[in-house]
C-alpha cells in the first residue's frame, strides 16, 4: 500500500497481480461456475437473434399457451411453450437477456460515475461539501428504494429508460459512501502528501493518486449492485412501471402471466427461473471477487 | 450514552428535512392535475377550479405551500386521500398493523431459522450441511421475491390446495379489530377456526417476504462467527479445556451476534421494499399495497404523505437499532 501509484508498474507486475487475482478467484468453485454462466449469458444476449428460432414478438395464433415440449399436448415447434398470444417462449427469453444485461450494464455505469464522483468529493474535501453531499445521500437511503423507483418511475413515466434511470439514483449513494469511507482514510497516508509535495493538483490528487487504492471494495459493490439492478428493473416491469409490452424483459413477461398461472404454469416459470439464474451467477462472482480482493481473507 | 443519543437525534433533523422536502415535491412534479384528479371524469368549470385551487392552497407560492403542509404534518394532519376522501393517516393507521403483522412474522421466520443456520455453518465450515446452507443462502438472497411468490401459489395453492391464495382472513370470519393484529385478535376474541384461517393466509406472504433477510441473516451470522471463532480468547477458552458447546453458546456466539443484531435492523427498508411486491401478489391489504394502488390512481396526497411516514418509520427503527448496538456493544459506548 505505500508504493506511489504514480511509478506505473511493469508489465510483469501486472501480469503477476492479475495471476495472484485468478489464483484467489478460481480457489472459490462457485465463483468460477457463476462466471461461466455469465459468459454464456453474454454470448446468448449478443447472438440473440442468430440464436433465437422465432422473433420475439411474432404472435402464432394457432399456438397460444402451448406447454414445454416435456408435457402432453405440446407442439414441437415450441421448445419451451407458448405464451397466451401465442409467442414462441424460448425466443422472447433468448431476447430477454439482452435486456436483463444491459439494464444492469447502464444502470452500474450510471450509478458509478455519479456515486465516484460525489463520493471522493465528499471524502477529499470534507467539511462542508462532505456533509452537504451525505445528507442528500442519507435523505435517498431514507425511503426504501424500490418503493423510491416507483416514485421516481411514476414521474419521468413508466418505460425502460426512466426506470434505469430511477434504479441508478437509487442505487448510488452505496458507491458514494463506499468511495466517501475509502478517500478518507486513504487521504492522509505519506504517499499523498508525497503527491501533494511534489506539486500534484487536487484533480489528481482524488482521481490518479487515491482513487485507484479505493478499487477493490468498489467493483464488490458494482457487482452487487449490477445483480440487484436485474432485480429491481424485472421488479418495477412486474409493477407495470418498467419495459412496457411487448418487450420481452423477464419481469414485463411475468406481469401479463399473472392472471394464466394456475392454467399455464410455465409462462411464469420460465422467466422467474431466468431472473434467478442471472442474477445468482453475478452473486456468485460477487462472493469470489470479495474473497480475491480482500486482503484480510489472503491466506498464502 | 445521553450525549450520543443527542447527538444522533441532532443528525437526523436535517434528513426528516430534506425527506419532507422530497416528499412534497416529488408530488409537485407529478404529471397531471390535482384538482382535475379530485373533480375525476365529470372535470369541472373553470370558476370552480379556482375556487378549489384557492380551497386546497394550490394558488399560493410553492414554499408557502410546502410550510402549510408541514405546519399540518406537525399537528399530526397529513391531508385527505383524493381517492377515498378520508384523511391519510386514517387510512394509514387502518393498513398499517397488516404491513407490521406481515413483516413481523416474516423477520420472526428468518431469525430462527437464520442464525442457528449461520451458526452451524461456522461451526461446520467446509462440510456439505456448510455448503448446502450457503448454497441455499446465495439463491434466497439472488430470488425475484415476485416469482417466488407466484411459484409458492402454483404449488400450494393451485397444486396442493393448502392456502388461500390472497386476503388475510377468510371473508366468512367478521372480526372488529382490537390491536389490527388479526393472529392477536382471534386469538383475543377466542375464535379458533378465524385464528387458523389467518395463519393460513398468512403463511405464505411471510414465507415470501421472509426469503431474502433469512439468507442476509444466515451469511451474516456464519462469517461473523467465524470471525469469532479465530479469536485468542476463543482459542484461549478451547485451551482451558472448556467443552465446544460452552465456547460456542458464552464465548462465541454472545459477540458474534452484535453486528447480526445490526443487519436485522437495517432489513427494514428492505421489507417495506419487499412489502409492496409481497403485498401485490397476495393482495394483503397494507401500506405496500396502498402505496402502489395510490400511485397508480395519481392520489398524490397519498403518495406523499405515504413517503413521508414510511421514510420516518425506517429512519425511526435504524436509529433504535444504532441505540441497540450502543447498549449492547460497550465498545461504542465508550467513544
Amino acid at each position: 500500500m505505500t508504493q506511489t501509484p504514480q511509478i506505473a508498474p511493469a508489465k510483469s507486475d501486472r501480469a503477476a497481480a492479475l495471476r495472484e487475482f485468478w489464483h484467489y478467484f478460481s480457489v472459490n468453485r462457485g465463483a468460477v461456475i457463476g462466471l461461466v454462466v455469465f459468459a454464456l449469458l453474454v454470448l446468448i444476449a449478443i447472438f440473440a437473434p442468430l440464436l433465437a428460432p422465432y422473433s420475439p414478438d411474432i404472435q402464432y395464433r394457432d399456438a397460444i399457451l402451448k406447454p414445454p415440449i416435456w408435457d402432453a399436448g405440446s407442439d414441437p415447434r415450441f421448445w419451451l411453450g407458448t405464451d397466451p398470444v401465442g409467442r414462441d417462449m424460448l425466443s422472447r427469453l433468448i431476447h430477454g437477456a439482452r435486456y436483463s444485461l444491459f439494464i444492469g450494464f447502464f444502470v452500474v455505469s450510471g450509478a458509478l460515475f455519479v456515486g465516484v464522483i460525489l463520493g471522493v468529493l465528499a471524502g477529499y474535501f470534507g467539511g462542508w461539501i462532505d456533509a452537504m453531499i451525505m445528507r442528500v445521500m442519507d435523505i435517498i437511503l431514507a425511503f426504501p428504494s424500490l418503493l423510491l423507483a416507483l416514485v421516481l418511475v411514476a414521474i419521468l413515466g413508466p418505460g425502460l429508460f426512466n426506470a434505469m434511470v430511477a434504479i441508478a439514483l437509487v442505487l448510488q449513494p452505496h458507491f458514494a459512501r463506499l468511495v466517501r469511507a475509502a478517500v478518507m482514510a486513504e487521504k492522509n497516508r505519506e504517499y499523498v502528501t508525497a503527491a501533494r509535495l511534489s506539486g500534484a493538483g487536487h484533480l489528481r490528487l482524488m482521481l490518479v493518486t487515491i482513487l485507484p487504492n479505493c478499487l477493490g471494495p468498489l467493483i464488490v459493490q458494482a457487482t452487487l449492485s449490477f445483480s440487484n439492478a436485474i432485480l429491481e428493473a424485472a421488479a418495477l416491469g412486474f409493477l407495470g412501471m418498467g419495459a412496457q409490452p411487448p418487450t420481452p424483459e423477464w419481469g414485463t413477461m411475468l406481469a401479463s402471466a399473472r392472471e394464466f398461472i394456475l392454467r399455464a404454469p410455465w409462462v411464469v416459470t420460465f422467466p422467474g427461473l431466468a431472473i434467478l439464474i442471472t442474477v445468482l451467477a453475478i452473486n456468485l462472482i460477487g462472493d469470489g471477487l470479495r474473497d480475491a480482493l480482500d486482503p484480510k481473507l489472503k491466506r498464502s | 450514552m445521553l450525549n450520543y443519543i443527542l447527538r444522533r437525534l441532532a443528525l437526523i433533523v436535517p434528513t426528516i428535512i430534506g425527506i419532507s422536502i422530497c416528499a412534497f415535491a416529488f408530488v409537485r412534479v407529478l404529471p397531471g392535475d390535482p384538482i382535475l384528479a379530485m373533480a375525476g371524469q365529470h372535470g369541472v368549470t373553470p370558476e370552480r377550479y379556482e375556487i378549489l385551487r384557492e380551497q386546497f392552497g394550490y394558488n399560493l407560492p410553492i414554499w408557502q405551500q410546502y410550510f402549510n403542509y408541514l405546519g399540518g404534518v406537525l399537528q399530526g394532519n397529513f391531508g385527505v386521500s383524493l381517492a377515498t376522501k378520508r384523511p391519510v393517516i386514517t387510512e394509514f393507521m387502518t393498513l398499517f398493523p397488516a404491513t407490521i403483522e406481515l413483516a413481523l412474522v416474516a423477520m420472526f421466520l428468518a431469525v430462527i431459522i437464520g442464525i442457528p443456520a449461520g451458526i452451524f455453518a461456522a461451526v461446520k465450515r467446509g462440510s456439505w450441511f456448510d455448503q448446502l446452507t450457503m448454497g441455499v443462502a446465495l439463491t434466497g438472497y439472488s430470488m425475484p421475491i415476485f416469482w417466488w411468490g407466484l411459484l409458492l401459489i402454483i404449488f400450494f395453492s393451485g397444486y396442493l390446495g393448502w392456502t388461500p391464495v390472497s386476503g388475510r382472513i377468510a371473508l366468512s370470519f367478521f372480526l372488529r379489530p382490537i390491536t389490527g393484529f388479526m393472529l392477536v385478535d382471534t386469538l383475543l376474541y377466542g375464535n379458533w377456526p378465524a385464528f387458523v384461517s389467518a395463519l393460513r393466509h398468512l403463511i405464505l406472504p411471510a414465507v415470501v417476504l421472509g426469503t431474502i433477510p433469512l439468507a442476509v441473516i444466515a451469511r451474516q451470522t456464519r462469517s461473523a462467527m467465524l470471525e469469532i471463532l479465530g479469536e485468542d480468547y476463543v482459542r484461549t477458552a478451547r485451551a482451558k479445556g472448556m467443552s465446544p458447546r460452552r465456547v460456542i453458546n458464552v464465548h462465541a456466539l454472545r459477540n458474534a451476534l452484535i453486528p447480526v443484531v445490526t443487519t436485522i435492523g437495517l432489513q427494514v427498508g428492505l421489507l417495506m421494499g419487499g412489502a409492496i411486491l409481497t403485498e401485490t401478489i397476495f393482495s394483503w391489504p397494507g401500506i405496500g399495497k396502498w402505496m402502489i394502488d395510490s400511485i397508480s390512481k395519481r392520489d398524490y396526497v397519498v403518495v406523499q404523505s405515504g413517503l413521508l411516514l414510511i421514510a420516518l418509520i425506517v429512519m425511526a427503527v435504524n436509529l433504535l437499532v444504532d441505540l441497540l448496538y450502543a447498549v449492547i456493544n460497550p465498545r461504542i459506548r465508550v467513544q
